[in-house]
């Protein structure tokens, strides 16, 4: 007789654990992406403006920060195949005779950090608020939601305006200069944290309700551990598609303030301050000095829009079931 | 044993739980007659149960959708808290309990078993964590390899390999996933266990498996058993006594034995009635006139007076208590006026 | 011919890696009155088979083989006009969630008057006349205010009788219920089961009843087929099968019920739990939870024995019943 050895008690029939790797390869995400070209192309894309942005002292050919290696006889230089162009300078020069390329590379690791520092702190802020809020409920819901209603309620750049012309009146152009960065990381972070707290605080209170918390209270966990160990690891595809979002948002947001004189200074621009400082000369023929950031500015925003567009799609967990 | 078993080792009196469903303080203002005024309104869960759970035994609690089943087990094991009445257990008042530290104790020697195995095991976390966790808590002065040989005694002893520890919950069954729960409870060494509709979430033949693994581990630790359910043909295997509830309060409390071979409560004939057997020929089952009332607006009396085909003038004024009849207790006024 | 014959039918769906088989070989037929119950557990295809009936697979899942022949027409290729002549018209179906048929936001009166004036010529009165009509026949009290309400003021119940009504609706010659208890307690269930019983009868309507619950089952239907994984293992009239079953899954689904049991004695269990559809198995599905399971078992798929007026798809029936007479 040969009965079946194997008991076999579990349905996948296999005893075979998957390591992390194996994990992700076989998951749901690596299969959306396999088969969606045009999320692959985004990711792509953006990979390449990180890469740019970590690396560009490395590729940039010349300092932009470096007065020594400006040369103002240089300014207004057109891109190399037009004419007039010279080969040193393959996008031109701007209107200080600064290298495009290199200042380009330069704004864009400008741009990408403050959006990142301005979403890291959106959501340490908006996490805390929203799973506070969701989890013990009654009046601090209350209290907290509303406190972020009238949050949303001023628009972002109108916040950050009149925070930044203050500061920039009271304290100084030369002060204001050196800490333009975290100013602005710190006024788009604090403008727009209930974003994250609303997202953060929906989802808690989906996943309060379901067994596995009640099974952590009866355990006899703390409220803190049952917040971040347990609930927050499973309102985490939420806040990760809104943080593609709001990364967009926070570079289009610090592109707008650059662009009417209240973000980055002129010495360290930039993707919108050097759209703006070209803009003055846009009539003169010097196109490049914003057309070229702009587009690069354009692109980053569409691709991080859509990576986000398609994460949402991914992660809905209405749409899959593994 | 025989003397074990005449403990109480949980009592609950005359609970009551109230749910406010009117939102918050401005939903419940309403403009009427010219006036504004504050108006609440309540789902009563639970309407005064009383029970004692004893030492060593299952006891069943039966009732259909809404009866406030749950909301006992949510209440004994401190989820919720009482509007009125009061739990001790050993003796100990805990339903007032606050602190942690106090709660605590109780925690690991009160076990709760959830109903829907897709829920109850947290999706992001792998089995081992999920186990690790009550043993860490509770015994903070294991090294880690006294807790992983914990983890592992209680997986084999629910019929789960080990080596599958590092494997997240999507990837079992619901039959196993229900013996990962039943090993989450059982990592405590808890003497009491409460167990909210363990297997109405599971197939017939998984069914089993789960109740006899439940029926094993109480024979192995001496476990004591409150088990909610609605479905009376488990009671008869499962439970040494039940209790039928019925919009929040006891109809009936007696002897699984006596309940099965003589139901007495109107409510218990006909809810044992319904129960499709395979050998039974149809429509001898009790028909209840109308529907089952909201518990938002209870009726005055009996609760059943409503439905019940036995129903007189004093069923619809007096609210009938728990009387004892031959080792049960029933609470009817046809019973206590011997009309039935 | 048969008023609905379901031959070879074959249901697949395409998933990342290759495509799963929900369904296969599945074969009965129905006739006017007919009452037959398709048993099985979540993962069987019970479902799917009801849905495919209709032709309401959607993607990834599609029938790759085999045939619907309702009054000869085959319901597998019909352009989708004339499906929905027969859907809800002469085939109708109910779901264990009275909530997937009932629209929310509208109420009863307008749902089944719209139901009614897709399907026939018919002006607004005489539609509400016979909305009434059926809601009567349902037993609803007071059905002409029952119209003009929500379905989120009606209970459970009610709304599981509002959704056999509007099956009711068009006559249909056969009505699909889809585990239409399971979601009621069990005092509501025996009601309606009951009802649905009588309204069969009365009207001649034919009656596909899916569910996992045999009791249900065993009560009100004539002929009953059990399901394993996608494939129909046992056949018959549903007495016989259920005083008598053959094949060692359905005995022991019968046998892990509490009631098969002396009182607190440990019930049979049946160990293991279905295979997923991914797995890949060869022979009998059912042979690694089976204890009579021989190599002939993992090495072919067993084809139909007939055994009293059932067929079982079980290579051992002949050997466990010779068994039985010897012993």
């Amino acid at each position: 007789m040969s009965k079946h050895s194997t008991p076999n008690i579990n349905g996948k029939g296999n005893n075979h654990v998957y390591t992390l790797q194996e994990r992700f390869f076989r998951s749901h995400f690596w299969h959306s992406l396999k088969v969606d070209l045009v999320a692959q192309i985004c990711f792509l894309v953006f990979i390449l403006y990180v890469f740019m942005a970590i690396f560009a002292p490395l590729i940039a050919p010349f300092d932009p920060y470096d007065p020594v290696s400006i040369d103002i006889m240089n300014s207004e230089l057109p891109p190399s195949w037009s004419e007039g162009g010279e080969s040193d300078f393959w996008l031109g020069t701007d209107n200080q005779g600064r290298d495009l390329w290199s200042t380009i590379l330069y704004g864009t690791r400008v741009s990408l950090m403050i959006g990142i520092g301005a979403v890291l702190l959106q959501a340490f802020i908006g996490i805390c608020v929203g799973l506070i809020a969701g989890y013990k409920g009654g009046r601090l819901d209350s209290l907290l939601m509303r406190i972020a209603d009238v949050q949303l309620s001023f628009s972002t750049l109108m916040v950050a305006i009149i925070v930044l012309a203050v500061f920039q009146a009271s304290f100084g152009t030369e002060l204001y200069q050196e800490l333009a960065m975290v100013m602005l990381i710190l006024v788009i972070g604090i403008a727009e944290w209930p974003q994250y707290a609303r997202t953060v605080r929906a989802s808690v209170l989906a996943e309060k309700e379901k067994e596995y918390v009640d099974a952590a209270r009866v355990i006899g966990l703390s409220n803190t551990r049952i917040m971040f160990r347990h609930i927050l690891p499973n309102t985490l595809s939420p806040i990760l598609v809104i943080s593609t979002v709001q990364v967009a948002n926070a570079i289009i947001s610090e592109a707008a303030l650059s662009f009417l004189g209240l973000g980055m200074p002129i010495s360290e621009p930039s993707l919108g301050s050097l759209i703006s400082s070209g803009f003055e000369y846009i009539f003169s023929g010097a196109w490049w000095i914003t057309m070229i950031p702009g587009a690069v500015l354009v692109i980053l925003v569409l691709v991080m829009n859509l990576l986000g567009d398609w994460l949402r799609d991914v992660l809905n967990p209405k749409l899959y079931k593994d | 044993m025989n003397d074990k078993v005449n403990t109480p080792i949980l009592e609950i009196k005359n609970l009551h739980k109230r749910f406010s469903i009117s939102g918050d303080f401005f939903d419940q203002l309403q403009f009427k007659d010219g006036k504004i005024r504050r108006h609440r309104e309540y789902v009563h869960a639970t309407n005064g149960v009383s029970l004692d759970v004893m030492q060593g035994e299952s006891l069943c609690l039966v009732g259909e959708s809404g009866c406030g089943k749950s909301t006992v087990a949510r209440l004994v094991m401190g989820l919720e808290h009482p509007t009125e009445g009061s739990i001790h257990y050993r003796g100990t008042r805990i339903d007032t309990l606050k602190a942690n530290r106090q709660i605590m104790p109780y925690r690991k020697k009160m076990q709760m078993i959830f109903q829907n195995p897709y829920a109850s095991l947290n999706p992001r976390m792998t089995i081992n964590d999920t186990l690790t966790e009550p043993v860490n808590i509770h015994n903070p002065d294991w090294d880690n390899i006294q807790i992983q040989e914990k983890v592992q005694e209680v997986m084999l002893s629910v019929g789960i390999d080990p080596s599958w520890g590092k494997r997240f919950p999507h990837e079992f069954s619901g039959g196993q996933r229900q013996r990962i729960s039943i090993a989450r409870a059982l990592a405590v060494d808890p003497e009491f266990i409460v167990a909210d509709e363990p297997i109405s979430a599971l197939d017939v033949s998984i069914q089993a498996q789960v109740l006899n693994l439940m029926m094993d581990a109480q024979k192995e630790r001496g476990l004591t058993y409150l088990f909610i359910t609605h479905d009376l043909s488990v009671v008869e295997h499962f439970g040494s006594r039940v209790a039928v509830m019925y919009l929040g309060t006891l109809c009936e409390v007696s002897s699984s034995q006596q309940l099965f071979d003589q139901p007495r409560h109107p409510y218990t004939q006909a809810l044992l009635s319904a129960i499709p057997k395979l050998t039974d020929n149809r429509s001898s089952h009790i028909k209840l006139s109308g529907e089952v009332p909201t518990p938002v607006n209870l009726p005055t009396g009996c609760v059943f007076h409503g439905r019940c085909p036995h129903a007189n003038s004093r069923c619809k004024a007096e609210v009938p208590e728990l009387i004892s009849i031959e080792g049960a207790q029933v609470a009817c006024h046809a019973i206590e006026e011997g009309r039935l | 011919m048969p008023l609905l014959q379901v031959k070879n039918l074959e249901v697949s769906f395409a998933l990342r890696n290759g495509s799963v088989k929900a369904l296969q070989d599945i074969n009965f037929s129905v006739e006017r009155g007919d009452r037959i119950g398709i048993v099985g557990e979540s993962g069987a295809g019970k479902s799917v088979l009801g849905f495919s009936i209709l032709n309401l697979i959607s993607r990834p899942g599609s029938i790759t083989n085999g045939e619907v022949l309702f009054e000869g027409r085959n319901l597998a290729n019909l352009p989708a006009e004339e499906l929905r002549n027969i859907r809800g018209n002469r085939i109708s179906m109910i779901f264990q969630d009275p909530m997937m048929t009932l629209n929310p936001v509208l109420t009863i009166g307008t749902q089944m008057i719209e139901c009614l004036k897709a399907h026939r010529q018919i002006t607004d009165e005489n539609a509400r006349k016979i909305a009434i009509q059926k809601l009567q026949q349902v037993y609803i009290p007071s059905p002409e205010t029952r119209l003009d309400q929500y379905p989120h003021e009606l209970s459970g119940g009610m709304r599981q009788r509002i959704v056999i009504a509007i099956s009711l609706l068009m006559d249909p010659e056969i009505i699909i219920a889809d585990e239409p208890t399971t979601a009621l307690d069990v005092t509501i269930q025996a009601e309606i089961m009951e009802l649905i019983l009588e309204l069969c009868e009365r009207n001649d309507v034919a009656l596909i009843m899916i569910t996992h619950d045999l009791g249900v089952i065993s009560q009100i239907t004539k002929q009953l087929f059990v399901m394993y994984a996608g494939r129909i293992i046992e056949q018959g009239p549903t007495k016989e099968i259920i005083n008598d079953a053959q094949h060692p899954y359905t005995q022991g689904l019968i046998n892990a019920l509490p009631q098969m049991t002396v009182r607190g004695e440990r019930l049979q269990q049946i160990r293991g739990s279905m295979p997923s559809l991914n797995d890949s198995l060869t022979g009998c599905a059912f042979n690694p939870r089976c204890d009579h399971a021989e190599d002939i078992c993992t090495e072919t798929l067993p084809s139909y024995t007939a055994s009293g007026g059932c067929k079982v798809a079980c290579h051992l029936v002949e050997k466990m019943k010779n068994q039985e007479v010897l012993s």
